[in-house]
């Protein structure tokens, strides 16, 4: 068994993010999760993993950061919140398009603008639909409780690899500010650079006489070659859509009706499934791990069962869109959830489903 | 005494025509020429060669690269 | 003697850098971009440092940098260079790392970029690319365009009451202690690119060192922005930027050259 420990999620991710041997952070403060580098600077990995932790001027420089790390085949991470997360966008997109390596948090607080400094889970547009210009995709991996927030760094580094893609981790201020009882996984060492040459043949490294220069760039300026680009990078989500979609089912077997959610939502689902079910409504939830690729497929299965499903997002409603597009019309689908950072209760869960979906 | 000779040669081709080298020589050896090279360019040439003394200023102020530089000593 | 007896190999004092690849460079004519391209490489080559160098591309003429560079090299967003280069440097402290950069990229969009990594003392050398507009956009306004002189976006010539004064740039890095080395060259004629080569010497030295960031500005021409022919562009550049801009070091040794 692995140590345990109690921490907060943001913590729990950097201290994940050391034990996975990720070869350097570059970050800028904000709040909710200002603690990633706090906790980074107080373990000084630099003197035991040789991990890069450097504060940033800002979102936008250490996003830059990020690609030049991940260009010479090394794991960057990065994270922020909202508004710096949207600073960082054009850089993502840069990230995705010259296909390098990255994990980057964002803990989610309400917007739009500066917003309030509140859980939210209004940025589900930015993480799965673009944020960034051009054709990409991220691989969104979304965390319920502190020992995903370490976890989910492990299939991050994955992922990040198996796709060369940058992967979000998609948190929001609650799990991200909350302490609980974590079980960290042991160490894994740092890629010596050898390994990193090896597992990255395509990295910027310097010019070794007997191969051929290595560039990263998202630049070519034939839109015939710019289009082939753009389909190689959907044949990769493709693969992500067919091999790595993550999901979570409680109480389904039975289920008549059917609650969609993800992150701290998903925990608040979870008790408005209990409550249905001691007054009888045999209620279902299908928690999406994977927000892209989305459980499309499962919850298509699902729509041939329910009778209906209610999204709960606190937001105004933009994962349900893809609850729809899934459904395609087979059955009602609504959307419930606070938004602004305002965090709905179990009771108001059960509310929206009676009035929305039961009728 | 012994004196020095240069010669250069010109990658026409690559040649630009854009006069830089032109000004750059101190032996004003270098002319456009009034034929285009394929891209349309009135291309650098010797036009006094044998007044070069392969100091090379043309080459390296050419942006394009496309000069090299030859030199001899030659005892009379 | 027939000149043709002299063109023989042993007799070769001068070639393009074996380090640039075959591609002609995609500059206009007279560009000063393919001199200060050729002059980097010459001093990699001669530093046999290829296999430990690492250059980054900008967003501008220069962009594809990397198609004429026989190097590893990266492509940065508008301005973010020294950003990359940081990654870099820092995960491979015993590379060399460069930064290619014009005057939009780095005194404009990137001004944070690189006011911060150079106070960082990052142990990098940027080389900046001063020709006094934007070249690649089609000749707009760049904060190094001179007073009164026009471009696309402002065709009467810059008004400093309106657009604000040109930025010396390299002049504000050099009183950043990170800043070992602070200098300003040019490449238009045969005396300038030979101070030009020493400048780029004395930045990879510095690296070698780890003394801190290098800077080295190139007053440059466009031609095609400036509306000039190549010859008459540099005439202009000596005229117009060299009084603006006065070349020559800045700041030596991590001190500021008093003049
Ligand atoms: C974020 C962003 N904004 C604007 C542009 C458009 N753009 C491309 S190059 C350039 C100016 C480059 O000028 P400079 O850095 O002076 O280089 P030059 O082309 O003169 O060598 C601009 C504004 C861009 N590519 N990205
Ligand atoms: S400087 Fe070079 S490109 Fe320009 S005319 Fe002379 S040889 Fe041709
Ligand atoms: S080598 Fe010197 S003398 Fe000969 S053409 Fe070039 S500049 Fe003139
Ligand atoms: S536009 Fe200006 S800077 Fe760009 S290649 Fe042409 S002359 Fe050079």
């Amino acid at each position: 068994m692995g140590e345990l420990r109690l921490m907060k999620g943001n913590e729990a991710f950097a201290e994940a993010c050391i034990r996975a041997g990720v070869d350097a952070y570059f970050g800028y403060p904000i709040t909710p999760q200002s603690e990633v580098l706090e906790y980074l600077m107080s373990q000084k990995p630099y003197e035991t993993t040789g991990m890069v932790v450097l504060q940033a001027e800002s979102e936008v420089a250490a996003i830059n950061m990020c690609y030049g790390a991940g260009g010479a085949g090394f794991l960057p991470v990065t994270s922020s919140s909202s508004p710096g997360i949207s600073l960082k966008m054009e850089g993502v997109s840069y990230i995705a398009g010259a296909e390098l390596p990255l994990i980057i948090l964002n803990v989610v607080r309400g917007g739009p603008g500066l917003g309030d400094i509140q859980p939210a889970q209004s940025d589900y547009f930015q993480a799965t639909k673009g944020g960034g210009h051009g054709d990409y995709r991220l691989y969104v991996l979304a965390p319920s409780s502190v020992q995903e927030m370490a976890d989910f760094v492990l299939i991050a580094k994955e992922m990040a690899f198996k796709y060369r893609n940058p992967v979000m981790i998609l948190s929001d201020g609650i799990i991200g500010q909350m302490m609980e009882k974590v079980e960290l996984f042991d160490p894994i060492p740092r890629r010596t650079i050898q390994e990193v040459e090896k597992q990255a043949p395509w990295a910027t490294t310097g010019k070794k006489a007997n191969r051929e220069r290595n560039i990263i760039t998202s630049l070519d300026l034939d839109p015939l070659k710019q289009e082939q680009h753009v389909y190689h990078l959907r044949d990769k989500y493709s693969q992500m859509e067919r091999e790595d979609v993550r999901f979570e089912e409680i109480s389904t077997e039975d289920a008549e009706y059917l609650l969609v959610a993800y992150g701290s939502s998903a925990r608040i689902c979870q008790k408005a499934v209990d409550l249905a079910r001691e007054e009888g409504i045999k209620l279902g939830l299908l928690r999406a791990i994977t927000l892209f690729p989305f459980p499309s497929k499962r919850l298509a299965e699902l729509s041939n069962q329910v009778k209906g499903m209610l999204a709960v997002e606190m937001s105004l409603g933009q994962m349900v869109e893809d609850v729809k597009l899934a459904v395609n019309c087979r059955v009602p689908v609504e959307h419930y959830g606070r938004t602004g950072g305002v965090i709905h209760s179990p009771v108001e869960v059960l509310e929206a489903l009676k009035s929305k979906i039961i009728k | 005494m012994a004196k020095v000779r240069g010669a250069i040669v010109v990658d026409v081709e690559k040649c630009k025509g854009c006069g830089v080298c032109v000004p750059a020589c101190p032996q004003e050896v270098i002319s456009l020429a009034k034929e285009v090279n394929g891209k349309g360019y009135h291309y650098a040439y010797m036009n006094k060669p044998e007044d070069c003394i392969g100091c090379a200023n043309c080459a390296i102020v050419c942006p394009d690269g496309v000069i090299s530089v030859y030199k001899v000593k030659l005892d009379n | 003697m027939d000149f043709k007896d002299i063109i023989k190999p042993e007799n070769l004092v001068y070639r393009r850098s074996s380090l640039l690849t075959d591609k002609p460079f995609s500059y206009c004519p007279g560009c000063g971009h393919g001199t200060i391209h050729r002059l980097i490489m010459e001093v990699v080559e001669e530093l046999g440092i290829q296999e430990i160098t690492v250059g980054i591309a900008p967003v501008g003429c220069s962009v594809l940098a990397y198609e004429f560079m026989n190097m590893d090299m990266q492509q940065a967003a508008h301005g973010r260079a020294p950003a990359l280069a940081t990654a870099l440097k820092r995960l491979m402290p015993d590379k060399y790392i460069f930064t290619y950069q014009g005057d939009g990229d780095l005194a404009a969009i990137g001004t944070a970029e690189t006011i911060h990594a150079c106070n960082r003392g990052e142990n990098i050398i940027i080389f900046f690319v001063n020709n006094g507009i934007y070249g690649m956009t089609g000749g707009q306004m760049a904060p190094t365009t001179l007073p009164g002189m026009p471009a696309s976006t402002c065709p009467f010539g810059r008004d400093v009451n309106i657009m604000g004064n040109p930025l010396k740039i390299t002049e504000l890095v050099a009183q950043l202690p990170g800043v070992h080395f602070a200098t300003r060259q040019s490449v238009h004629t045969p005396r300038n690119v030979r101070r030009a080569k020493k400048a780029i010497q004395m930045a990879f030295e510095v690296q070698k060192n780890k003394k801190g960031t290098s800077f080295v500005e190139f007053v440059s021409n466009c031609n095609s922005g400036w509306k000039l022919s190549p010859v008459a562009a540099n005439e202009w550049m000596e005229q117009h930027m060299f009084p603006f801009y006065p070349l020559g070091d800045i700041k030596v040794d991590g001190n500021l050259v008093t003049k």
